[in-house]
C-alpha cells in the first residue's frame, strides 16, 4: 500500500513537473474464449496488441478471457467499468443484453459490441461481412468435394452463422448443382473435443469439406487425421494446417476498427455508429488459397474476391428462393443489409432445419 | 433423413473414443472421493495432464511416453492440492477451485510453443482373434492401447475397492477417518496416495484428449470435461461399474446425437444437444434407487488431534 502510495506520487510529482502526462485511456476486451484458441478471439487479441503497439503508454488495456456469455459476462463488463475503463470491446454476439445493461448503468464509458444489433448513446455495434469469405469458401469448397458432400459446424442458431451457411451453400450450389449440406450445431463457440467430434461424424457420413464455424483449430486437426479431406481457417488463417487439409481461410482483421475507435476516444469524438466492414475495406480477408485448389478454381475465387472488394460482386445477387420455395430475391436484385443482418432463414436447397 | 449414412461401426468406434477421457478422469476423482477427499480440481489436472502429454509425445516421437508423462505431471500437480488441504488442512472446495484456475493458466503458458503441431499417432492395438469378428471386431477390438487400460482399470477398481483389503481401508478412511485413524490407519498417507492417483487418472484422461480425440493442443480444450466428470462421480453413486457406464453413455450419446444431426433425423436439434446430459443424469438417477449415498467423510479434513 505504501510503495502504492509513493509511486502514485512519484507519478503526479512527475505530471505536475512536465505538465503533459496525462492519464491513460484505459480500454477493456471480453472475450469468449481463451486468447489462445487460434480462431475468433486469437484475432480479437491480435486487435488488442495493435492498439498497445500503436498508443505505447496513452494507452492501457485490459482483457478477460473465456467469459461464457450470460449473467457472468455482466459481472466481467461492470467489474471493467468500476476499474476505470473507458472503452469496453464486447467480442461475442452472447454478450449483446449484457452490454447494452451494463451501458445503461456507466453512461460515461464507452462501449463497442461485436456483431450484435442492440445500440445505445454510448454503446456501437460492429461486424465483418464474414459472408463474403463464405462465397469464396463455397465456391472453393464445391469445387473440391467428390462425393458432393459438404461438412458445416455450425455454432448457435443467430444471424451471423444462418447468413454464412446461405452464402457457403449458394456458391457450392453454382459450382456443383450436385453439392449436398449436412450441418451440425454444435451450441458452443469453443469445445475442441465436440468440434473435433463434430468434424468425425461428418466425415464418417461421407463429406470430404468440412466447414466451421466454431473457434479452435480442432477440426483441422480432425480432418488431418483422417486424410483427405479439406477445411478452411475460420476467424483466423491456421495456417499451420496448409496446404493440406486447410486451403483457404477467412480472417478477422480487427487492429485498424479497434486503432480507430480508441483514437476517437482519446480525441473525444467517439460516438455511436453501427460498422459492418468487409473485404473493401480489408476487415475481412481471404488467407491464402493453397496448390491443393486446382489453378483454375483459384483464379476464380481470386475474381470473386477483387469483385467483392470493388463491390461489383454482392453474394446475395438474385435470383434467389427461400428454403419454404417464396420467391426473396428477383433477378439481379440484391439483398439489402437489413434483411442480411437478421437473416433468420434458409435458401432453396438446403434441406436442414433452423433450430429455434 | 438417411440413417444409412451412419455407419455402426464407425459410430461406435468413436463413441468409445469419447467417452474415454471422461471414464479416466471419473474413476480418478472416485477414488479420491471413496477416501473422503473432494478434489474440485480436475479440469485443471487433465489439461496439465494434456499439455504435459502433448509436448513429451511430440519431444519424443513415442505417444505411450506421452501418456506416462500425462499420468506423471497430473499426480505432481495435485501435490499441490495435497499440500493445501492435507498439510496445510485448508478447504478442499476452495483448494480445487484454485487447482483448476491454476491449471487452466499454467497449462496455457507451457503449451504456447505447441499449438498447431501435430502429435504422433498412437497405433490401434489389435486384439487377437476378436478383431477379425466382422461388423464389431473393428468397432470394439480394434483401437488403442490406452482406451482397453481405462476399461480395465475401472475393473481393477471395481474388484479391487470391493474384495480387496486396500480397498476396504480406503473406503473406511472416507466413511470415517476418525475411526480408521483409531484402527491405526494412515488416515493422511491414504489420503495422499488418493489425491496422487486421481490427479494421474485425470492427467491420463486429458492427454487422451490431446493426443488421441482431437488431436492437437490448444488452450483450455478440455473445455468442462472435468467438471462433466465430476457430476459423473456423484450421478453414479460413487460405484465404479455405474461411472464406466455413465461415461460411455455421455460420450456415445454426444457422438451419436452429432451424427443424427449430420444424418439430418428429425429431431429438433435443441433436444439432441440436450440429450447426453439428460439421458446420463435420467439413467444414473433410476439406477441409484438403492440410496447408496456418499462416503460420510467426504469434504471433511482430518487432523490426528481431535
Amino acid at each position: 500500500m505504501k510503495i502504492s502510495n509513493l509511486l502514485t506520487g512519484v507519478t503526479m510529482t512527475l505530471a505536475l513537473s512536465t505538465g503533459a502526462m496525462a492519464d491513460p485511456t484505459k480500454v477493456g476486451f471480453v472475450y469468449v474464449g481463451p486468447v489462445g484458441d487460434g480462431g475468433w478471439t486469437y484475432e480479437h487479441n491480435q486487435g488488442r496488441l495493435a492498439v498497445e503497439e500503436k498508443f505505447g503508454d496513452d494507452v492501457e488495456t485490459v482483457f478477460v478471457e473465456s467469459v461464457a456469455e450470460g449473467p457472468d459476462a455482466e459481472r466481467v463488463m461492470t467489474q471493467m467499468a468500476l476499474e476505470g475503463a473507458d472503452l469496453i470491446f464486447t467480442t461475442s454476439f452472447g454478450y449483446m443484453d449484457q452490454t447494452i445493461n451494463v451501458a445503461k448503468k456507466f453512461p460515461n464509458v464507452k462501449f463497442e459490441h461485436a456483431t450484435g444489433y442492440k445500440r445505445a448513446d454510448n454503446v456501437s455495434t460492429y461486424s465483418a461481412r464474414f459472408y463474403q469469405g463464405r462465397a469464396v469458401q463455397g465456391h472453393i469448397a464445391g469445387n473440391l468435394t467428390e462425393s458432393n458432400i459438404i461438412g458445416y459446424i455450425a455454432s448457435f442458431p443467430i444471424p451471423e452463422v444462418i447468413r454464412g451457411i446461405n452464402s457457403a451453400y449458394i456458391h457450392a450450389k453454382k459450382a456443383n448443382p450436385d453439392v449436398e449440406f449436412k450441418i451440425i450445431w454444435a451450441y458452443t463457440w469453443f469445445d475442441p473435443a465436440k468440434e473435433a467430434d463434430a468434424a468425425k461424424a461428418l466425415i464418417e457420413q461421407g463429406a470430404d469439406v468440412i466447414l466451421q464455424h466454431t473457434d479452435s483449430t480442432a477440426p483441422q486437426a480432425a480432418a488431418q487425421n483422417a486424410g483427405d479431406v479439406y477445411t478452411f481457417g475460420q476467424a483466423s488463417d491456421m495456417i499451420e494446417y496448409a496446404p493440406n487439409p486447410r486451403v483457404s481461410s477467412i480472417i478477422d482483421n480487427w487492429s485498424p476498427y479497434y486503432i480507430a475507435r480508441t483514437q476517437a476516444v482519446i480525441d473525444g469524438t467517439w460516438a455511436s455508429v453501427d460498422t459492418w466492414d468487409g473485404i473493401s475495406t480489408g476487415m475481412v480477408k481471404i488467407g491464402e488459397i493453397t496448390d491443393a485448389v486446382p489453378a483454375d478454381v483459384k483464379a476464380e475465387a481470386l475474381a470473386m474476391i477483387e469483385n467483392m472488394r470493388t463491390g461489383d460482386y454482392h453474394p446475395f445477387t438474385g435470383p434467389l428462393k427461400k428454403q419454404d420455395g417464396s420467391d426473396w430475391l428477383a433477378d439481379g436484385e440484391t439483398a439489402d443489409d437489413g434483411t442480411l443482418a437478421g437473416m433468420s432463414f434458409y435458401v432453396e436447397g438446403l434441406t436442414d432445419t433452423i433450430p429455434e | 433423413m438417411d440413417l444409412s449414412a451412419i455407419n455402426p461401426a464407425l459410430l461406435i468406434a468413436s463413441l468409445m473414443v469419447a467417452a474415454t477421457p471422461i471414464l479416466f478422469a471419473a474413476i480418478g476423482e472416485l477414488i479420491a472421493e471413496k477416501a473422503g477427499v473432494l478434489n474440485l480440481g480436475v479440469e485443471g489436472m487433465m489439461i496439465i495432464g494434456a499439455v504435459a502429454g502433448f509436448a513429451v509425445a511430440v519431444e519424443s516421437g513415442s505417444p505411450l511416453l506421452g501418456f506416462a508423462a500425462a499420468a506423471a505431471a497430473g499426480a505432481a500437480f495435485s501435490m499441490l492440492f495435497v499440500i493445501m488441504t492435507q498439510l496445510a488442512l485448508a478447504n478442499q472446495v476452495a483448494s480445487g477451485l484454485a487447482l483448476t484456475l491454476f491449471g487452466l493458466g499454467l497449462s496455457a503458458l507451457l503449451g504456447q510453443s505447441y499449438v498447431g503441431i501435430k502429435p504422433p499417432k498412437l497405433d490401434t492395438f489389435d486384439i487377437p482373434i476378436l478383431s477379425e469378428i466382422p461388423g464389431i471386431g473393428p468397432a470394439l477390438f480394434s483401437h488403442d492401447i490406452v482406451l482397453y487400460f481405462g476399461i480395465a482399470l475401472t475393473f481393477v477398481i471395481w474388484s479391487g475397492l470391493k474384495y480387496s483389503r486396500a480397498g476396504l481401508v480406503l473406503r473406511a478412511v472416507g466413511e470415517n477417518h476418525d475411526a480408521a485413524h483409531a484402527l491405526g490407519y494412515k488416515v493422511m498417507r491414504i489420503r495422499i496416495l488418493a489425491i496422487l492417483f486421481g490427479g494421474a487418472c485425470a492427467g491420463l484422461g486429458g492427454a487422451y484428449i490431446s493426443l488421441i480425440r482431437v488431436p492437437q493442443w490448444t488452450q483450455g480444450m478440455t473445455a468442462g470435461i472435468g467438471w462433466i466428470a465430476l457430476a459423473l462421480v456423484v450421478f453414479s453413486s460413487w460405484k465404479p461399474l455405474r461411472t464406466l457406464l455413465g461415461a460411455y453413455l455421455f460420450g456415445g450419446i454426444t457422438v451419436l446425437q452429432l451424427n443424427f444431426q449430420a444424418a439430418g433425423v428429425a429431431i429438433p436439434v435443441e433436444y439432441l444437444a440436450m440429450s447426453p446430459y439428460l439421458i446420463t443424469i435420467l439413467v444414473l438417477v433410476i439406477l441409484s434407487a438403492d440410496k447408496s449415498g456418499a462416503p460420510a467423510a467426504l469434504g471433511r479434513n482430518f487432523h490426528a488431534s481431535r
